[in-house]
């Protein structure tokens, strides 16, 4: 093109001759003020829930310890301005030469579903949904078929012809779960049990549908606890109140159960079905079960090896 | 090798020196019980006593509720040894359910005292705070379990080197007339954000 020759006239013109630089640079500005104006986009989506803080929080394992605990003091900070309860954050470790395992006696399990709700009591579920990470299925005798089970039954139990199988985590040995999550936000710990990282857990649900016992759920909405229901003694692995998108799952109680105690659920069942403890303790009730009765575990050719063994009596 | 030469050391040891030995096999058991090892650091697991019946409620001619013993009239009453229900007693124990097998009343209780104990299969009396024993008789597979930790609700610590446990007793789930656990309404079930098929709002 010679540059020496005039534009031609066109029917619409400003002042200034528009050339093709101009137009150029116009469309760069534009283009660089929108992708500027999305790049913000987080910061005028700010709401009163999030703080700086918690946004640059590292991972859990990449914390050190006074970096814990300024989390922790600030999440108790956090729950005492939002609900008005002093909770205490705690954040018990797995002890060395402790593997957890659970059995369930469905010879003497009735179906009451006071596992699922000290369950729903102990971790601080949300009361809207009346959740629970234990879900009863009233199964048909003469088989395992959870097609044909009812985890939504109300109606007196036990019913004749019927058996009672409760589900949750199975803190696999080899868990899909975990293998799912694309960040590590969620993890198996010494002693077995499988733990999320609340605050770093993006909330993509993929752990979710990874898991063959559907034993994780997903905070769709905040949860709501009326004050003077809130479980006060709290882990930051387990039980502390859930922040709004983050999966949640059974921890086995982590913090009761590391200090020593039994979980809530199987201090709420009235049958003594349920049996938990140290696998790796020659003489304890949950080694006498797996040694003398015959256990098995759900979904065994899925390969995930679950630490949550059932049986029968007869 | 010296794993095996260690064990017999130990049994070796623990046959000289009695029961005291066993802490010196431990150290070659690697997935050995770090709660249970040492005996003094357990605690205890207490079983719930029920209350014990002392006597039946019964009216005084001034028509107070007394509780009377139950040698007050099985003293000077001759046991009927067959008898098997409640129904053809002509006063006390006229509420009383009886469901339980082919027992008869003195299956269980002891007509030699005046129904004052328990009365094993052996004819040996026990106290009626004993009655597990009995129950254990003919539901020996259900006391092992309970003994394991397997059957019986239960509150505590796992870890018996860091606190005890509370036991129930079987009477607690199982009355002794009709043992059948009774049939109650569950807790609420979970409301799901998509109800299962044929229990949503516009099913059905």
């Amino acid at each position: 093109m010679n540059e020496s020759q005039p534009m031609p006239e066109l029917p619409i013109v400003s002042e200034q001759p528009s050339s093709r630089r101009g137009f150029l640079k116009a469309c760069g500005a534009t283009l660089g003020l929108a992708a500027w104006a999305t790049a913000l986009r987080p910061l005028t989506e700010w709401s009163e829930d999030l703080n700086v803080d918690e946004f640059l929080q590292k991972h859990y394992r990449e914390l050190t310890p006074e970096q814990k605990q300024a989390v922790f003091r600030r999440l108790e900070d956090e729950t005492r301005d939002e609900h008005g309860v002093d909770v205490t954050i705690s954040d018990p470790q797995a002890t060395p030469g402790v593997q957890f395992a659970y059995a369930l006696n469905l010879s003497i399990c009735i179906g009451c579903r006071k596992c699922a709700e000290a369950c729903h009591v102990e971790n601080n579920h949300n009361r809207e949904t009346n959740e629970s990470y234990i879900r009863v299925f009233e199964m048909e005798m003469g088989g395992i078929d959870f097609e044909q089970g009812d985890a939504t039954y109300d109606h007196p139990v036990p019913q004749p012809g019927k058996f009672y199988m409760p589900v949750q985590c199975q803190q696999c040995e080899n868990p899909p779960c975990v293998s799912a999550c694309p960040i590590e936000a969620t993890w198996q710990e010494d002693d077995g049990i499988v733990v999320v990282d609340y605050n770093w857990c993006i909330g993509c649900r993929y752990c979710e549908a990874a898991c063959p016992y559907h034993a994780r759920r997903f905070n769709w909405e905040k949860p709501t606890i009326p004050a003077e229901e809130i479980n006060p003694n709290q882990g930051y692995l387990s039980n502390r109140i859930r922040p709004q998108g983050a999966m949640e799952k059974c921890t086995f109680c982590l913090h009761r159960t590391r200090e020593g105690r039994m979980p809530a659920c199987l201090e709420a069942c009235p049958t003594g079905a349920r049996v938990f403890g140290n696998i790796l303790d020659p003489d304890s009730e949950i080694r006498w079960v797996v040694e003398n009765k015959r256990t098995f575990v759900l979904k065994e050719e899925l390969g995930t090896k679950p630490r949550f063994y059932y049986f029968f009596d007869e | 090798m010296s794993s095996f030469r260690w064990l017999r050391f130990g049994l070796a040891f623990s046959l000289v020196a009695g029961l005291v030995g066993c802490s010196q096999q431990s150290e070659d058991q690697p997935m050995s019980d770090t709660s249970g090892s040492n005996p003094e650091e357990t605690y205890a697991a207490v079983i719930r006593q029920p209350p014990i019946p002392k006597g039946v409620i019964a009216k005084t001619a001034e028509g107070q509720l007394v509780e009377v013993s139950c040698n007050s009239c099985h003293s000077i009453r001759p046991a009927n040894e067959s008898n098997a229900t409640t129904g053809n007693l002509d006063e006390f124990h006229q509420g009383l359910q009886v469901q339980h097998g082919n027992l008869t009343c003195v299956s269980c209780h002891s007509a030699e005292d005046g129904y004052e104990s328990l009365r094993l299969a052996s004819g040996r009396r026990i106290p009626f705070g004993e009655s597990m024993t009995l129950c254990g008789q003919c539901h020996g597979t259900q006391l092992r379990d309970y003994q394991h930790g397997a059957h019986g609700g239960m509150t505590g610590y796992w870890d018996r080197s860091r606190g005890g446990q509370e036991r129930n007793h079987c009477l607690h789930c199982h009355d002794a007339h009709h043992p059948r656990y009774p049939s109650f309404n569950p807790a609420a079930p979970p409301r799901d954000r998509f109800p299962p098929v044929g229990k949503g709002e516009h099913d059905g």
